[in-house]
């Protein structure tokens, strides 16, 4: 047998358009060529058919007065003096807000599901197990439409308004509470929560440093829990309790004075967190149960007790495989409030994608900046995400 | 035997037994009913609280749900006098003669009715199809799936829109509405999906600087705004971007938006999947000289695709909830008829409402449960083979 090795002979010679290399530039070129004659084509199209409809186009729109009014607004606005732009922020806010509080409510509610599922005791977890099969397969939209017309809007009318502790008032206008008023004096209250803030922030912070370098744990949660709730109560007493409150008065046609609650923006609320709730709840239990029994077994044999174990062994586990997919479940929950378009909640798509789209007709700036901000929320999500999990991923060796 | 102190230490003593005890059974608190119940319901005083609590939460909750839906229910009437408050009714329950007289609507919306046969035989054809892709042990299931993505969107397409050629006549697309909708844009957006879906996750794999770019684009934009959005793309946007004349009809935009939509989901699942699949199945086909296309048609995606089914019937149940979401852009689905039926001045009454809501809420319970159903039992089979 002969084995000598032949000199290394040049690469086959291959036809041109049989070259992988040529290939990929040729594909490629065709697709840029295919995406560019789209794009071409649909910007034509668009330029001919606005300019038929007498559509303008560009932002001009943006400082023109917008004429219409929204039911909820957290910044100042009215129908005559405000522009288009300033409905923008007004229904952005109102986005934000329905989100913020829904994602507070949504967590709260879906990690004690979570946990329910997982108990011992039999009839909660299966109570917790029927909830979260339930609200998962049906549509967040059917729910919306359920608290909204067959509870919200059922309830009693203005006249026979449920009253709730004589300062409250519910009816199918919404709930009115009363309002509190700050007087003078109140400065120092303030300044007492964001001292709290702050020393807590601080406290937390001195506390981890020294657990880590001499290993002794200081009572963080109670000190922090003095600071921010404690302090401003005890500020709140020697100023002389600075408050005071507007109530509600319930008329014969309208109820005056206090904060009203639209019962939009509850049954927005209500949706939101109890959709989501339910795929938090399975985030939650997925976590848990990501974490070995062994780690659990270990921290016994250790002499651990059952919560110290949790807290320190399990929990923290847990939550390396719990925080991104719960992070896409607040993507949702926000991505979701755009159905507020269905019920009526001044939201960014209602406000801006409905009616400010219908009175000035340009749907392609209108569109691209609603989904811009939308492309911003995630996009900026998703690389806050990547920082923190590069930061928490295993170190392996 | 041999240890002479035991012997001894046993002599000492008075009495030994012998023989073993016969096991006695567990006390009988520890068994049975009674130990089930200690275990699982009445451990520790808080599990004694919480069973008590939730006990007395169902105790409220399931005789009203009994009570609305069957028991104080109106079963016969032929307006909304049937279903008001009067002396013999005090409580009333669902409303269902409302359903009974708006059912035809709620499945065909404004469809023609003499013509409405056709729908059934869709109907038909598409429980066929689905039989036949999801049912493992079906005979010539390589058809089955031909049928499916191929024969049946064409077919229905025909019997549903209609070919005045063949003699059948045109319905347009505004008359559709109810289940027919819903199932229509859901099996728009299944069939669509998929292979869209599998062509975006190999373009983001792709070594082409070009392709992938262009497939992450697409992909993470999709995936950044809310459907809502997506749908108003569409439904506002679209005719803008098409000659006038071949601007598409509501139901076709709409049906468009929801398979871009859809599709950026599936390619995140697929690309899932091909990621799982060890590095040596790719250089295994490379190295017995298949192709990109053969490598990927016959070695990587018939294994990455097995590993996804469970993650793709799940992105379906997704998807069958979003077509709720059509609703927005004024398109007649089942939630819409509802809406339009129950503020029917015939039948307005408090109940009404309630009544139609759980209509709806029964439809896609039975559609989604099913549906989760298959893709566990899916799950479980997999985990079946890789069981050692």
């Amino acid at each position: 047998m002969s084995s000598e090795l032949s000199a290394p002979s040049r690469p086959a010679r291959v036809v041109f358009y049989n070259d992988p290399k040529i290939r990929s530039i040729a594909y490629q070129l065709f697709l840029c060529a295919v995406v560019a004659f789209l794009v071409y084509g649909a910007a034509s199209n668009a330029i001919e058919n606005l300019t038929r409809a007498h559509i303008a186009s560009g932002f001009g729109f943006w400082n023109q007065t917008a004429g219409f009014d929204i039911s909820q607004t957290l910044i100042e606005y009215s129908a005559r003096a405000s522009t288009y732009g300033r409905a923008f922020w007004v229904g952005l806010l109102n986005t934000l807000l329905v989100a913020g509080i829904g994602i507070i409510f949504a967590t709260i509610f879906g990690f004690v599901i979570g946990i329910s599922r997982l108990s011992r005791n039999w009839l909660l977890s299966k109570v917790a197990g029927c909830y979260v099969e339930t609200i998962r397969n049906l549509p967040l939209l059917l729910q919306l439409l359920f608290w909204y017309n067959a509870v919200l809007k059922a309830l009693p009318d203005i006249r026979e308004s449920i009253v709730i502790g004589g300062v409250a008032f519910l009816n199918n206008r919404g709930l009115f509470l009363p309002q509190p008023i700050f007087k003078d004096g109140f400065g120092a209250v303030e300044i007492a929560i964001l001292g709290g803030l702050g020393g807590a922030i601080a406290f937390y912070a001195w506390a981890r440093k020294r657990q880590e370098r001499t290993g002794q744990q200081a009572p963080v949660l109670r000190v922090a829990l003095f600071l921010t709730i404690g302090l401003p109560l005890v500020v709140l007493a020697l100023a002389g309790f600075p408050i005071g409150f507007d109530f509600p008065q319930s008329g014969r046609f309208n109820v005056t004075g206090g904060v009203e609650v639209l019962p939009e923006f509850a049954a927005l609320l209500f949706g939101l967190s109890i959709y989501t709730a339910a795929f938090i709840a399975e985030v939650v239990r997925a976590g848990i149960l990501a974490v070995s029994r062994g780690q659990t077994e270990a921290a016994y044999s250790l002499g651990l007790q059952p919560r110290p174990t949790l807290r320190l062994i399990v929990v923290p586990q847990a939550m390396r495989v719990i925080i991104p997919p719960l992070t896409s479940q607040y993507l949702n929950l926000t991505k979701n409030s755009t159905l507020a378009v269905a019920i009526g909640y001044p939201d960014l798509v209602q406000v801006f994608t409905g009616t400010v789209l219908n009175q000035t007709g340009q749907a392609v700036e209108v569109v691209a900046i609603t989904m811009l901000v939308y492309l911003t929320i995630s996009l900026g999500t998703s690389f806050l995400m990547n920082i923190y999990n590069s930061r928490m991923a295993l170190r392996e060796r | 035997m041999t240890m002479a102190e035991g012997d001894l230490a046993v002599a000492q003593l008075a009495f030994v037994r012998r023989a073993t005890i016969a096991p006695q059974p567990p006390p009988a608190t520890m068994t049975g009913a009674i130990g089930w119940l200690r275990a699982n319901l009445l451990s520790t005083p808080f599990n004694i609280t919480l069973t008590l609590i939730i006990a007395l939460l169902l105790a409220w909750v399931i005789p009203e749900l009994l009570r609305f839906l069957i028991l104080d229910a109106v079963w016969t009437g032929v307006d909304r006098n049937a279903c008001l408050e009067s002396v013999q009714h005090r409580e009333i329950g669902a409303c269902w003669p409302f359903v009974r007289e708006w059912l035809p609507y709620f499945i065909y919306g404004s469809y023609p009715i003499p013509l409405r046969w056709r729908v059934d035989v869709f109907f038909i054809m598409l429980a066929i199809g689905i039989v036949w892709l999801l049912w493992l042990n079906a005979p010539r299931r390589d058809i089955g799936t031909v049928f499916f993505f191929v024969v049946l969107p064409i077919a229905s397409f025909i019997l549903l829109s209609g070919w005045a050629a063949i003699g059948l006549q045109p319905v347009d697309t505004v008359l559709w509405g109810g289940a027919l909708v819903t199932i229509v844009v859901a099996s728009v957006g299944i069939v669509f999906s998929l292979p869209l879906g599998i062509l975006l996750a190999l373009g983001r794999r792709s070594r082409m600087p070009a392709v992938r770019t262009l497939s992450v684009m697409f992909i993470e934009f999709v995936r950044g705004v809310p459907l809502v959005t997506v749908l108003f793309m569409a439904s506002v946007m679209l005719p803008l971007f098409v000659p006038e004349q071949y601007s598409p009809d509501k139901l076709l935009r709409a049906l468009i938006g929801i398979a871009i939509f859809a599709s950026a989901y599936m390619a995140e699942v697929v690309r899932a999947g091909l990621q799982a699949i060890p590095k040596g199945q790719y250089e295994g086909a490379m190295a017995v000289g298949l192709g990109y296309w053969q490598m990927m048609r016959l070695i990587i995606l018939p294994q990455a695709l097995r590993i996804t089914i469970p993650n793709i019937v799940n992105t379906y149940i997704g998807l069958f909830k979003d077509t709720t979401l059509v609703f927005i852009v004024g398109i007649f689905d089942l939630l819409r008829t509802i809406e339009v039926a129950r503020i029917d001045p015939k039948w307005a009454t408090p109940v009404t409402s309630t009544t139609g809501y759980v209509v709806a809420a029964i439809f896609y319970l039975i559609f989604c449960y099913a549906m989760s159903r298959y893709a566990r039992a899916m799950e479980a089979r997999l985990a079946r083979g890789d069981r050692r």
